[in-house]
C-alpha cells in the first residue's frame, strides 16, 4: 500500500450550487460552480427562472402596448426601456417629437440612471459585508422615486414615454424638486466615497480582482459601465446620440484598469456626469406640446428597425421586424445584462468564491433583464 | 469605409453574398456554408474590424428561419447586418460564430432554446431558459398549450 505524501494532499473538483435563492445573486440567478477548495474553476449560469416570454408576448401586442411590458424587464432602468421602444417606433414612422419631449425624456433617463446606480452602490456594499451602505443608498433613491411619483404616479414602472411623446406634461413642482434633489445629492455623493470607496477592506476586496482586458470585453459584448471600466468606449449617448443628448456636453466615464474597483469607480463618475447633464437641461426645457398626434392604430411600414439607448447597465437595443401589421412580426430585445452575464465565467475563473461575489456585484446584473 | 466600399469589399471576399442597403444599415445575406469565412474576415481584417457583435436574433419566416447578426466596428464605428438562413424546420443547423465573437455563445443558446436552431461547433448547445421537453415558442407554428400568451 502506498502512503500519501504528507505535503501533497489530493483535492478534487466538486460542484456547488450558488442560488437561485442567494442574497448576492440578486434575484433568481443560479450559478453552478465547479470548485477546487475555494478557487472557482468554472461558472455555469442557469437562468430562466423568471423567463416570462416577453418577446413572444410582444408579437401579439400592438405597438403602443409594448412599452408597458418593457418596464418589467430591467425595472431599474424602466424609463430607458420605454424610451428605446418609443424611439424605434417614432424613427420607423418618421415622427419627430417636440424638443420638450426630448428634454424631459433625457432628464428622466438620467434620474433613472442615478436611481439605478444608487441601488447598485448600496447593494454592492451589502454584498461585500458593508450593510450600512444599503440604508444610505436607499434613503437617497427614495427622493428620486418621489419625483417620479409626483409626475407620473408610479415609482418603478413609470409608463411615462409613449410612442409620439409623453403620457402627460411634467408636474409644476418638477423642476424645483429636481433642483432640490441635485443640491442634496451633490453633498451626499462625496459621502459615498468616504463611507465605502476608501475603506481598506473594500479596497482589498476589489482592487486587482477580476481584471478583464479590453479585447475580451469587446469580444464578450460587455457594455455599459462594466465595459467602459476596461477602456471600451461604448456609450451610446456619445456615439449615437438620441433625444436631448446632442444638446449637452458630458464626459464618457472611461477607465483602463478593468478590475472590480474600476467598474465601481466608473459608476460613481457616471453619477456625477448624470447630475451635470440634468443641471444643463432642467432650466432650459422648451415650451411646447408633449405629444405628437399619432394615428389610432400604429402600423410600422414593412422592414427591420434597430434602435439602441444607453440604459443604466449598458447598450440596450430593440430590433423590430415588421410585416406592416399592427403588431411586430418579431421583436428582439438586446439586453445588456444578458451579454454581461455571458462574460461572468471568463471574468471570475481562477478567483475565489468571495471574489466572484464582488465581480458579480460590479457587473450590476438585473435578472428580469436577462431572462426577459 | 463608406457603404459603397464596404459593399465592394464584401463582394470581393464572397461573391455569393448579397449586399443591399437596408433602411438603416447595409445588410449582407450570406449562404450558411460561407458564414464563418465571411464573419472571420469581417472581424479580423483591419479595414472592416467588426469586432463587436451587438445582437444576434433568430426569426421564423414559415418557409425558412433566419439568424441576424448586428455587428459594429469599435474602430470605424460602422454598423453592418449579417444574415443567414436555414430551410429545414425538422433539423435546422447553422454554423456557430461563438469562437469568433465569444458573446455569441449565450445568444446562440437563446436562439436554440426559442427557435430550435442548432449551431454546429458550439461548445455547449443546451437549452437556456426552458426545460428540455418544451417546444420552441418563437416558431410561428408553436401551439401555446398552457395559454401563457393567448388568454
Amino acid at each position: 500500500m502506498q502512503e500519501a505524501e504528507p505535503d501533497r494532499i489530493e483535492t478534487q473538483e466538486y460542484l456547488v450550487n450558488m442560488g437561485p435563492q442567494h442574497p448576492s445573486t440578486h434575484g433568481v440567478l443560479r450559478l453552478l460552480l465547479k470548485l477546487e477548495g475555494e478557487i472557482v474553476h468554472h461558472v455555469d449560469p442557469h437562468i430562466g427562472y423568471i423567463h416570462s416570454g416577453i418577446e413572444k408576448m410582444c408579437e401579439s401586442l400592438t405597438y403602443p402596448q409594448i412599452p408597458y411590458l418593457t418596464d418589467r424587464m430591467d425595472y431599474l432602468s424602466a424609463h430607458m426601456n420605454e424610451e428605446v421602444v418609443c424611439l424605434c417606433i417614432e424613427n420607423a414612422l418618421g415622427v419627430e417629437v417636440p424638443d420638450r419631449v426630448k428634454y424631459i425624456r433625457t432628464i428622466f433617463s438620467e434620474l433613472q440612471r442615478l436611481a439605478s446606480h444608487q441601488l447598485w452602490w448600496c447593494v454592492m456594499g451589502m454584498d461585500l459585508g458593508a450593510l450600512t451602505t444599503f440604508f444610505y443608498g436607499l434613503r437617497d433613491r427614495e427622493k428620486i422615486l418621489d419625483i417620479f411619483e409626483e409626475t407620473c404616479g408610479a415609482r418603478l414602472t413609470l409608463h411615462y414615454s409613449i410612442p409620439g411623446g409623453l403620457m402627460f406634461d411634467i408636474h409644476p413642482n418638477f423642476q424645483k424638486r429636481v433642483h432640490d434633489f441635485l443640491n442634496y445629492f451633490r453633498k451626499k455623493l462625496p459621502e459615498y466615497d468616504q463611507l465605502l470607496t476608501g475603506n481598506v477592506i473594500f479596497q482589498e476586496r476589489t482592487r486587482g480582482i477580476g481584471i478583464f482586458p479590453k479585447e475580451a470585453v469587446i469580444n464578450y459584448g460587455v457594455t455599459g459601465p462594466s465595459g467602459r471600466a476596461s477602456g471600451f468606449s461604448c456609450d451610446v449617448r456619445k456615439h449615437l446620440p438620441y433625444s436631448a443628448y446632442p444638446f449637452v456636453s458630458f464626459q464618457e466615464a472611461l477607465d483602463d484598469r478593468g478590475d472590480t474597483l474600476a467598474r465601481y469607480q466608473v459608476r460613481i463618475k457616471e453619477m456625477w456626469e448624470s447630475m451635470s447633464i440634468i443641471e444643463q437641461l432642467i432650466d432650459n426645457i422648451p415650451e411646447g406640446d408633449v405629444q405628437v398626434k399619432m394615428k389610432g392604430v400604429v402600423k410600422l411600414p414593412e422592414g427591420e428597425y434597430f434602435q439602441r439607448v444607453e440604459s443604466a447597465r449598458g447598450d440596450f437595443g430593440v430590433f423590430i421586424i415588421s410585416d406592416g401589421k399592427k403588431s411586430p412580426y418579431r421583436l428582439k430585445f438586446r439586453s445588456p445584462g444578458f451579454s454581461n452575464l455571458s462574460a461572468l465565467h471568463a471574468m471570475s475563473k481562477g478567483w475565489k468564491i468571495a471574489d466572484l461575489v464582488a465581480i458579480m456585484s460590479s457587473l450590476d446584473l438585473v435578472i428580469p433583464d436577462i431572462d426577459r | 469605409m463608406s457603404p459603397e466600399e464596404l459593399n465592394a469589399h464584401i463582394q470581393s471576399l464572397e461573391p455569393a453574398a448579397v449586399v443591399v442597403m437596408g433602411k438603416q444599415f447595409p445588410e449582407v445575406m450570406v449562404p450558411e456554408d460561407q458564414l464563418r469565412y465571411l464573419a472571420r474576415e469581417l472581424k479580423e481584417n483591419p479595414s472592416t474590424a467588426f469586432d463587436y457583435l451587438i445582437c444576434l436574433t433568430g426569426a421564423d419566416f414559415d418557409d425558412h428561419m433566419k439568424v441576424i447578426y448586428h455587428l459594429e466596428s469599435t474602430v470605424h464605428r460602422n454598423i453592418l447586418v449579417l444574415k443567414t438562413r436555414t430551410l429545414s424546420r425538422i433539423n435546422p443547423v447553422l454554423p456557430t460564430v461563438s469562437d469568433i465573437w465569444r458573446t455569441a455563445e449565450f445568444h446562440e443558446r437563446e436562439v436554440f432554446d426559442l427557435l430550435g436552431i442548432r449551431f454546429k461547433g458550439h461548445p455547449d448547445m443546451r437549452r437556456l431558459f426552458l426545460s428540455d421537453e418544451w417546444g420552441f415558442p418563437l416558431r410561428k407554428d408553436y401551439v401555446d398549450e398552457v395559454r401563457i400568451v393567448d388568454r
